[in-house]
């Protein structure tokens, strides 16, 4: 436990909604070190962001942690008190949302909004939260810091907006940076440059990063591991070398191949994921991506599949897989 | 800011300009005349004081000599209390209004906005539903009805208050009431409202991972967002209620200028008619310029035009 700075193990979380119970994360477990870079995949609703809104025990409510461990840096997430879990928000846990047109109170200036955190996690005098905000600003690479602060959310572009997001979660330096989808609202050209900026700093604060994303490119980019989720599930979990050469269960197979690429022919179509996403409601009894599955054979229907390893870090949750490495094996012997 | 306010004043002016013809053709429209219901006043004596009062002269002569009249703050004398200007009348009654309208504007602020924001917070549970009951209680039962109930529960029965006049401190807690409930009621709901809104707002989870605590969230990063239309409703109700109510004065036996609009309209006190009128006005359009830069002090992304 101790190498780790994240180490979720097995965490299963529900929400209790009027229509029933949505079970939204199944046996997930994730484990990062300082400084490393996770890419959680997945489409809309697959757990994606509960999974990291947890360890910041921000769980929405009506939602419920039914088991599980959720370790952040030695100390056990879910049994701390709300009191303590807030001196690490904002202050080791830092999250960036998906859009930052809304993500920052209109009502208040920049400076305000950045100088509160500092002051909220640290003991410097209005002053000096100041001058740390102006840092923040040029390390964020917003020009003319000194006017910015005074400046409201609506004077600036989604981009600057993102920009102070960032500033305000690294604010006190974070061991860990959660993503959750920081490009999905902007331009394509802002994307690239937010992405850059936070290897940037990634590389000079050295904290480890979570990202949270639908867009595989930017995984590839950016992560060293990719946890592939589906249905509350984490389906495939590996390096990036395995997810894009190796993939192995057919969910992150369809993934990649529905990504376009520069080296296709000319007119060559896109190979979509058919069907549409579990009904999270009423669940299917097996594998959740069964009925969407072209190689699904009569025991995906039925049961969960086992959890399949090849080498030390690659893993999936496949029937297909697991009925390859039996094979593999018995043809060995 | 400066050239906003001059706007605006342009603006009122001409504003008023058209409540007060308006007013004048409507009200001079209607059949009957300030000296028509007293009885057995003979021929001449009408003919007499309708000369000395000007209604005499023809409508548009008459408009003229009132506007110039009004243009240099001469409002005129009452028709039907004698001797007395309509502008002395104002200046004795809106006081009284204005003491027991404004007290109950800070009862409904007061009791409202956090009422209103526990109601939100509360959602779907008990807190939730009785306010919301009381709420809706508030806005559904007119005053006069609300008026007896107290009078009858605190005055009569349990003798607990006094049941007319503004002698003191005590004589105010059921005017105040009265004329509160509804305005409370409406805050309460709009404030429910708004501040539902408000906590569904990303930048609120925003302000949840910074790791400020619950009470910290609310108070600065909720309440001043989800505060806006009560501000807006706030700056014409506070008009109406601080000029009377007809009804609550009435009951309450409280001189205050509620009942006066009342009396001159049904006196046909053209004067005092066309007095108020546009004193209600001139604070209706005052506190509509003042909601507006309060709007702009609470909310920076409001310009002013």
């Amino acid at each position: 436990m101790g190498e780790y700075l994240v180490d979720v193990k097995n965490e299963r979380l529900s929400f209790f909604t009027p229509a029933g119970e949505v079970k939204a994360l199944n046996d997930v477990s994730i484990r990062l070190k300082e400084g490393e870079v996770l890419g959680i995949v997945g489409e809309s609703g697959s757990g994606k962001s509960v999974t990291a809104y947890s360890l910041m025990g921000l769980t929405a409510h009506p939602g419920r942690l039914l088991g599980g461990e959720l370790y952040f840096n030695g100390h056990q997430v879910e049994k701390m008190s709300e009191k303590e879990i807030r001196k690490f928000r904002g202050n080791e846990i830092s999250i960036i949302f998906q859009d930052p047109m809304t993500s920052l109170n209109p009502v208040y200036t920049i400076g305000n909004q950045i100088t509160e955190v500092i002051r909220l996690h640290t003991d410097k005098t209005k002053q000096q939260a100041k001058e740390r905000a102006r840092e923040l600003l040029e390390l964020v690479g917003i020009n003319e810091p000194d006017r910015r602060l005074k400046q409201y959310p609506h004077e600036l572009s989604g981009g600057m907006r993102q920009r102070v997001m960032i500033a305000i979660a690294l604010a006190c330096e974070p061991k860990l940076l959660i993503a959750d989808e920081p490009t999905t609202a902007l331009d394509v050209t802002i994307q690239a440059q937010i992405l850059e900026l936070m290897m940037e700093l990634k590389d000079k604060l050295g904290m480890a990063i979570i990202m949270i994303t639908h867009d595989l490119g930017v995984v590839a980019s950016m992560c060293e591991r990719i946890a592939v989720m589906y249905a509350g599930r984490i389906v495939e979990y590996g390096t990036t070398d395995d997810i894009f050469y190796h993939p192995k269960h057919q969910y992150t197979k369809g993934l990649i191949r529905s990504i376009p690429r520069l080296d296709t022919k000319e007119h060559e179509r896109l190979v979509p994921i058919e069907g549409t996403p579990v009904d999270m409601l009423n669940p299917p009894a097996g594998c959740p991506f069964a009925p969407r599955c072209d190689a699904a054979m009569q025991i995906c229907l039925r049961e969960m599949p086992p959890v399949t390893t090849f080498g030390d870090v690659h893993y999936t949750q496949c029937w297909l897989n697991q009925k390859e490495e039996m094979e593999k094996g018995a043809s060995h012997e | 800011m400066l050239k906003y306010i001059v706007k605006r004043i342009l603006l009122a002016v001409v504003t008023i300009w058209a409540v007060a013809t308006l007013t004048f053709f409507l009200m001079n429209l209607v059949p009957g005349g300030p000296f028509l219901s007293e009885k057995a006043i003979s021929p001449q004596a009408q003919a007499a004081l309708e000369a000395k009062y000007g209604l005499d002269k023809p409508m548009s002569q008459r408009y003229l000599n009132y506007m110039a009249g009004a243009l240099h703050g001469d409002f005129g004398d009452s028709l039907k209390q004698r001797g007395r200007t309509v502008m002395s009348i104002i200046a004795m009654k809106f006081p009284v209004s204005a003491r027991v309208g404004g007290i109950s504007v800070l009862v409904a602020l007061v009791l409202g906005i956090p009422l209103g924001s526990v109601a939100a917070l509360k959602r779907g549970k008990p807190a939730d539903s009785i306010i919301s009951v009381i709420a809706t209680c508030g806005i559904a039962v007119p005053s006069f009805v609300i008026c007896t109930l107290l009078m009858y529960f605190l005055g009569v029965k349990l003798g607990l208050l006094p049941t007319m006049g503004l002698e003191s401190a005590k004589h105010y807690v059921m005017p105040v009431i009265a004329l509160s409930f509804y305005p409370t009621a409406y805050i309460m709901r709009l404030m429910r409202s708004s501040m539902l809104d408000v906590l569904g707002q990303d930048y609120m989870r925003t302000a949840r991972a910074k790791g400020l605590a619950g009470g910290k969230i609310l108070f600065k990063h909720a309440l001043r967002n989800a505060i806006l239309p009560v501000v807006t409703y706030v700056g014409p109700m506070l008009a109406y209620t601080i000029t009377g109510s007809f009804v609550v004065e009435k009951i309450f036996v409280i001189p205050g200028l509620g009942g006066e609009f009342i009396k001159a309209i049904n006196g046909r006190d053209y004067t005092l008619i066309m007095g108020t009128t546009i004193f209600l006005a001139t604070l209706v359009i005052v506190m509509n310029v003042v909601v507006d830069i309060v709007y702009k002090l609470v909310d920076p992304r409001i310009k002013l035009k």
